[in-house]
């Protein structure tokens, strides 16, 4: 891909924003996603727990489209070339400004010459780091979360490396907030996902989809922001494959070794193997939350169960009033 | 069927759940230039029609998947709007309007071997032919391309003949290289970069399928013919294909 040069690109505010000094081991620009873009096979992208993602935005009073850092696993540290506020949401990651700690959902002031240090996670994989205004990150097709495996968005369609400058104006934020502790989520590990039947579950025989829903599932070591692979009792659909069709977000696929897969943010548009039905994205949102070794079982619900969880979601996020700061 | 006045009845939608916000419509469970049309015509209508309710359709061979704003609306009231909009369209219109879509045929170079394609010889001992067999039966037709998507610019093209079709693999590969010539029941494409796939790989194609910072992004779109041509190692390279390192 010809992109412009980093150089030139950043030289007009190389003092405003954020040096990367550590970019961690998995480190993303995000905004809410990547949308209307399917039909030439653009994935959607976007925070794997969009409510962290809003969170983050929230406290500081950003547009709930304003781009953000996802930080998976943790091991960031950032060196602020300007004066703002921050704010760092999701996974239980340490979180240290200027050599101090500092309490996580709450957003801080921080000066130009201040380390921003997001340690290893003790609890969930995701965290969101927010700016006042968001980061300035160029939109290709109209977002700039970033897609590695398509290359695309974020400063050049990669993770953040060392020396990246993340650029962003100093602005004063719309409000400082801290959400009091007993609204934070909370990431263990023992969760059931629920999960509307939906697709060829017509294809899956009742006693497979029986073993589904009362078996339990470990997360596999092959869990990205594609798909979480699950390792446990072999489901075994009638079918092999079907013409090829959408995917959408939370899809269940089974491929004919059995193992289920949830398809997730950086998933595939359009694939053939058979779908039991799809995760809610309130759950999905949990499960990108796991580690490798994790254990998870389903519950299968409605799809009016679905639309109204997502509203009385939406109508909890809406209702809480964070303290100011 | 045709009834007595002669017109072609439309099968009744079936549409299904796909998820919290999105439902599938299938016009048909096989590979056909009508069903093709079919799909396209409902994309250009429900694109038309449904506005901002819709957050992106997803068309494919025979189903187009629907992904709406739940914020705005709910599957009954997408469900109904799907039907009333969809139902009026009449066989002959659909015919008319499909006439009208523009359509090119693209070549794409190809170089079969079983160094560029790691499963060409597991594919003709399979279909019980030779591997020139194989390629001549793969080169000889003019595909459609039906759907794009899985990533961007994979475009699915189709049919390849029946005594070369091959189901996915059981366990997809971690890695398929950029330009992998690949075969999946009578399905056939380029991979336009590196990515997972379950496709039998047949041989390696030199022309980017997809290039962000050109217009247009892709060689083809839906509805395009494609020829393969094929073409030796030396011309591979010599139209700027590069070995992939790690499926030789």
């Amino acid at each position: 891909m010809s992109q412009q040069p980093l150089s030139e690109t950043l030289s007009f505010s190389e003092t405003m924003g954020f040096k990367v000094v550590q970019p961690g081991l998995l480190t993303l620009v995000q905004d809410a996603g990547r949308f209307g873009h399917h039909r030439i096979g653009l994935t959607t992208g976007g925070p794997l727990d969009g409510q962290a993602f809003k969170w983050a935005n929230r406290l500081l009073g950003n547009d709930n489209n304003a781009s953000v850092l996802e930080v998976s696993v943790g091991g960031l540290v950032l060196l602020a070339q300007v004066d703002t506020w921050v704010v760092l949401t999701g996974a239980e990651m340490p979180f240290k400004i200027a050599g101090k700690e500092c309490d996580r959902w709450h957003a801080h002031p921080i000066k130009a010459g201040d380390q921003l240090e997001v340690g290893f996670t003790t609890q969930g994989a995701r965290a969101y780091l927010a700016v006042a205004g968001g980061f300035q990150v160029e939109h290709r097709f109209s977002s700039a979360s970033t897609v590695t495996r398509e290359n695309i968005g974020g400063l050049s369609g990669e993770k953040l490396k060392q020396g990246d400058h993340l650029k962003c104006h100093g602005v004063k934020p719309a409000q400082t907030l801290r959400l009091p502790e007993n609204y934070r989520p909370d990431y263990s590990d023992q969760i059931t996902l629920r999960v509307i039947t939906g697709y060829q579950h017509d294809a899956f025989s009742d006693y497979q989809k029986r073993l589904f829903f009362s078996s339990e599932y470990k997360v596999s070591s092959r869990a990205d922001r594609m798909g979480y692979r699950l390792e446990g009792p072999e489901i075994k659909p009638s079918i092999d494959g079907i013409l090829s069709e959408g995917i959408c977000h939370g899809a269940i696929q089974v491929p004919a070794d059995g193992q289920p897969i949830v398809l997730l943010n950086d998933r595939q548009t359009i694939g053939g193997y058979p779908k039991i039905g799809s995760m809610i994205s309130l759950d999905t949102a949990r499960i990108a939350q796991m580690m490798p070794g994790a254990r998870v079982s389903f519950e299968e619900i409605t799809i009016d169960d679905a639309h109204n969880l997502h509203c009385l979601a939406h109508a909890h996020f809406e209702r809480i009033k964070p303290e100011s700061v | 069927m045709v009834d007595a006045n002669g017109l072609q009845p439309v099968a009744p939608l079936d549409i299904q759940i796909a998820g919290e916000n999105a439902l599938i419509i299938y016009f048909g469970d096989k590979t056909s230039p009508d069903i093709s049309d079919r799909v396209q015509q409902a994309v250009a209508v429900l694109q038309d029609q449904m506005g901002e309710h819709i957050i992106d359709l997803v068309p494919s061979y025979a189903s187009l998947l629907v992904i709406y704003n739940l914020y705005l609306t709910d599957h009954l009231a997408v469900q109904h709007r799907i039907k009333t909009l969809l139902t009026h369209l009449t066989s002959s219109s659909i015919l008319e309007d499909a006439s009208t879509l523009e359509s090119k045929v693209v070549a794409l170079p190809a170089w079969y071997s079983e160094e560029s394609g790691p499963d060409l010889a597991a594919l003709a001992e399979g279909a019980g032919l030779s591997i020139d067999e194989v390629i001549q039966l793969h080169s000889a037709m003019e595909y459609r391309v039906y759907a794009i998507g899985f990533a961007p610019g994979f475009a699915y093209l189709g049919e390849v003949d029946a005594r070369i079709a091959a189901p996915r693999l059981s366990t997809p590969r971690q890695k398929v290289p950029r330009g992998a010539i690949a075969i999946a029941d009578r399905q056939t494409a380029v991979y336009p970069a590196v990515s997972p796939g379950g496709w039998n790989l047949i041989g390696l194609c030199p022309t980017r399928m997809f290039n962000p910072d050109a217009d247009p992004t892709m060689p083809v779109q839906v509805g395009d013919r494609v020829r393969f041509e094929p073409i030796s190692r030396d011309a591979f390279l010599e139209l700027g294909g590069e070995i992939p390192e790690g499926i030789l």
